[in-house]
């Protein structure tokens, strides 16, 4: 399973969602590898089943076999949980 | 790079501030002076929410400021900047903001170290309710941790 987490400058704030997802992950005893990258480098998501970012950028990502998933609160362990699971489950 | 402990110039408290430029400019400075980054480190954390918008508030009032790494990054560091009245960024659920973090990173490869720490601190989601209501510097250092 191969997840990125998107933003504007790659590091930040998908270096954040990137973290929880992957404590998410482990919690729900789901393996996958969760990449953090810039919006220059979306070809890296191509062959990403999930696609964790921020709704600005679900414009920008366009077109996609991955599931989009939208973050409010990147800090929020609870609100990641309910939307990977729901993706994933 | 894991979280040091933050120098006490890196922290500037109950600013007022007109707008989110007026906030992110000034966490900018507090970079600057901290001697994390080039005055233009600024411009570009601005350049980054006005061609993105305001994706960095990724929190109920917490914006998280922050460039590619370039040569306006002296060394990684982090400022903090709690602001007297919030500003709004524009953001559909996090406004508004009280409390702007800004991040600079010389290379993209080192900072998960660091941003993890961010997230060990405000995973807990009274983290910052708790910097926006801090008074000084001890207490910012205080919740945010780090090594001692």
């Amino acid at each position: 399973m191969k997840i990125v987490a998107i933003c504007g400058a790659g590091i930040g704030s998908s270096g954040i969602l990137k973290v929880n997802a992957e404590r998410v992950l482990k919690k729900l005893d789901i393996e996958a590898e969760v990449t953090a990258v810039h919006l220059d480098s979306l070809e890296m998501a191509n062959d990403a089943q999930v696609i964790l970012t921020s709704a600005e950028f679900v414009e920008r990502i366009g077109k996609t076999f991955a599931d989009v998933i939208v973050i409010e609160n990147f800090f929020d362990t609870n609100e990641l949980t309910t939307k990977l699971e729901a993706s994933l489950g | 790079m894991p979280l040091p402990v933050l120098a006490d110039e890196a922290i500037e408290l109950s600013a007022t501030v007109e707008d989110w430029r007026a906030a992110v400019t000034l966490a900018g400075l507090v970079l600057v002076r901290s001697g994390a980054a080039t005055p233009d480190y600024a411009h570009e954390m601005i350049r980054m929410i006005e061609e993105h918008g305001p994706y960095v508030v990724i929190a109920p009032g917490l914006a998280l400021a922050h460039a590619r790494p370039g040569p306006e990054v002296l060394a990684d560091g982090l400022a903090i900047v709690t602001l007297a009245e919030p500003v709004n960024f524009g953001h559909p659920h996090n406004d508004p903001v009280s409390v702007v973090l800004a991040l600079a990173i010389k290379t993209a490869d080192s900072h998960l170290a660091a941003v993890a720490d961010l997230a060990n601190v405000f995973n807990d989601s009274n983290a910052i309710q708790a910097l926006a209501a801090a008074t000084s510097v001890a207490e910012v250092q205080a919740i945010m941790g780090g090594d001692s």
